[in-house]
């Protein structure tokens, strides 16, 4: 049974392995936290500009399309048709006034309604619904969505709070300070990881892994853990964001300590030094934000090149990874062929990311047999749940648990929070 | 001169795909660069970027630098999933001619095989290249690698 007494620790700093393999737990993930009061990244105003504009995509298991109506409202909306429960927009992006399931032709607009059913009255009249039947509460299901500066949010439950106490205020001002301008799409590119979401959700948040499993970053001397930077949380401490400030260490103290802890750091030379050379675009010096939003969403800013990540499970043994590449519309030539070149870093083939999916597939598998063994998350520090200024650290990690417990209902009394 | 049509120039554009698909599953890699011509471009697109007109790619190597630091990193930094690879290419399909290039179309599936033995299919797609001669033999110029398994299984580590 799933309850509050899986937990041997109040702190979250052991996790049973059975939360990565437990079909149970999946499905109360799905009913409790993807349906339940949260607020998941949908996609970009971007991606649908134009009345009529739709794009398909995944809250958790539940199929969503997002589209624009002809006032410029953009609805989500739960893509199931209420007759038969089949997928009624197959496509992944398009442009039309009206949504027809190709099953029996059930038509739906783009709020959602319920426009016309064929054969309504049969025919001759024999057959057809009962005139009783009530169009109105058929309509494919709305979610309610909200937008910060073009990136769309959707909560398939009523009772979720706003989004901007959501997301509290660390984590707004990023995703602010990411969309301050108009976006461009650059591409997509996703990843099929034989490994449960929650390991995924984990790595965003965790900054002790970057530099030691992605050796890239060291030895091509894009982002050592030397540098200034550290981990901040919203209050509940479900989101985080992991940063680090350009050029805030020496070669000497990064030689010093990756020397002591064993790691390579003979800073290669790369023959195209653009593929690491980071272009201050703004008035701070961030050059690594990685904003992580409860449950499945990553904003991300390694150097120059950006992106927003959609996590979406696909059952308790495997997730994919849906990654939309951005630039800004405003944005010069030169410089949207640097963040081409610098998409290099990141996705399934990214030079500092690819060892992601190795490593939470070897953590799924290694994991799977002993259910009550757990995972040992104490680097930073056990107890209380706070932002580091420090990146040696995986507290975020606990956070993030921490939340779950809660909307799992399996929080237990005198846990953290 | 772009030769390609000939019926020697065929056998050897033939040649130019097997030694490409068989220095890579032998992980024989600076051989695998020395097919490439001096200025040369490498790229990995996903079929929907492509269809949609999106520029951003998987690999994006639009330098012979950038193309000899993916098998740099390859090599001395990324950490990837343990396999061999093996690539079928299909019969290279000779399309045009653009200047002093041959344009040339071939299909291709890469099988992965894990420490295990469990071999599962890993990627089919189309290559879609310029070839150009040089030194006295053909090299690939630009290669286009059109991805239709763009959901990626994993990860993509070494090259396709």
């Amino acid at each position: 049974m799933l309850n509050a007494g899986i937990w041997p620790t109040l702190d979250y700093s052991r996790v049973p392995y059975r939360l990565y393999h437990d079909p149970e737990a999946y499905q109360r993930e799905q009913e409790r936290i993807f349906r339940g009061p949260t607020w998941n990244f949908l996609g970009l105003e971007a991606e649908v500009p134009n009345p009529g504009d739709f794009r398909t995509t995944y809250v958790g298991d539940t199929a969503i399309i997002v589209n624009r109506d002809a006032n410029g409202t953009i609805h989500a909306l739960v893509n199931r048709c209420a007759h038969r429960g089949a997928m009624v927009r197959r496509e992944m992006s398009g442009n039309a006034s009206e949504h027809t399931c190709i099953y029996h032709q059930w038509c739906y607009g783009q709020d959602g309604r319920l426009n016309s059913i064929p054969f309504r009255r049969g025919i001759r009249g024999k057959g057809g619904l009962d005139p009783s039947f009530d169009m109105a509460a058929h309509g494919l299901r709305k979610l309610r969505v909200a937008s910060i500066n073009g990136a769309l949010f959707g909560a398939l439950a009523a009772d979720v709070e706003p989004l901007e106490d959501y997301l509290g205020a660390p984590v707004l001002a990023q995703l602010r300070r990411l969309f301050e301008r108009p976006v461009t799409i650059l591409g997509y590119n996703r990843q099929r990881i034989r490994a449960n979401w929650k390991l995924y959700a984990e790595n965003t948040r965790d900054n002790y892994h970057a530099s030691l499993l992605h050796e890239f970053l060291v030895t091509f001397g894009l982002d050592r853990s030397t540098q200034v930077g550290g981990v901040k949380m919203d209050a509940r401490h479900r989101h985080n964001i992991t940063w680090a400030e350009a050029e805030s260490d020496t070669a000497e103290l990064a030689q010093e300590a990756y020397g002591t802890a064993r790691v390579r750091s003979n800073y290669l030379s790369l023959k195209e030094p653009e593929l690491v050379r980071f272009r201050r675009e703004r008035a701070d010096p961030l050059n690594i934000a990685i904003t992580s939003v409860f449950p499945s969403a990553v904003f991300v800013q390694i150097s120059n090149s950006l992106a927003a990540r959609q996590i979406r499970p696909r059952g308790v043994d495997e997730v994919e990874i849906f990654q939309t590449m951005l630039g800004y519309a405003d944005d010069p030539l030169d410089l949207t062929l640097h963040r081409l070149r610098q998409a290099n870093l990141v996705g399934p083939a990214g030079l500092v990311s690819m060892e992601d999916g190795e490593a939470i597939e070897i953590a799924h598998r290694a994991s799977r047999p002993d259910g009550d063994s757990t995972t040992v998350i104490e680097l930073g520090g056990a107890g209380v749940i706070s932002d580091r200024d420090y990146r040696v650290t995986d507290v975020p990690l606990r956070g993030f648990w921490s939340y779950y417990a809660e909307l799992l209902g399996i929080e237990p009394a005198g846990a953290v929070r | 001169m772009t030769e390609g049509g000939s019926a020697g120039g065929r056998f050897a554009l033939y040649d130019l795909f097997a030694a490409y698909g068989a220095l890579i599953d032998a992980a024989e890699f600076d051989a695998w660069l020395a097919l490439f011509a001096a200025t040369c471009s490498y790229h990995i697109l996903p079929r929907e970027n492509y269809e949609r007109g999106l520029p951003a790619g998987l690999v994006y190597c639009d330098s012979r630098a950038m193309l000899e630091d993916r098998i740099r990193a390859l090599r001395e930094a990324n950490k990837y999933n343990i396999h061999n690879d093996r690539h079928l290419i299909g019969l290279p399909r000779l399309i045009g001619e653009e200047d002093d290039a041959n344009l040339v179309e071939a299909p291709f599936a890469v099988y992965q095989t894990d420490q295990e033995g469990e071999t599962r299919l890993f990627a089919t797609g189309l290559y879609r290249d310029r070839i150009v001669v040089e030194a006295g033999g053909f090299k690939f110029r630009d290669k286009l690698v059109l991805l239709d398994t763009f959901a990626v299984p994993s990860l993509l580590a070494t090259p396709l």
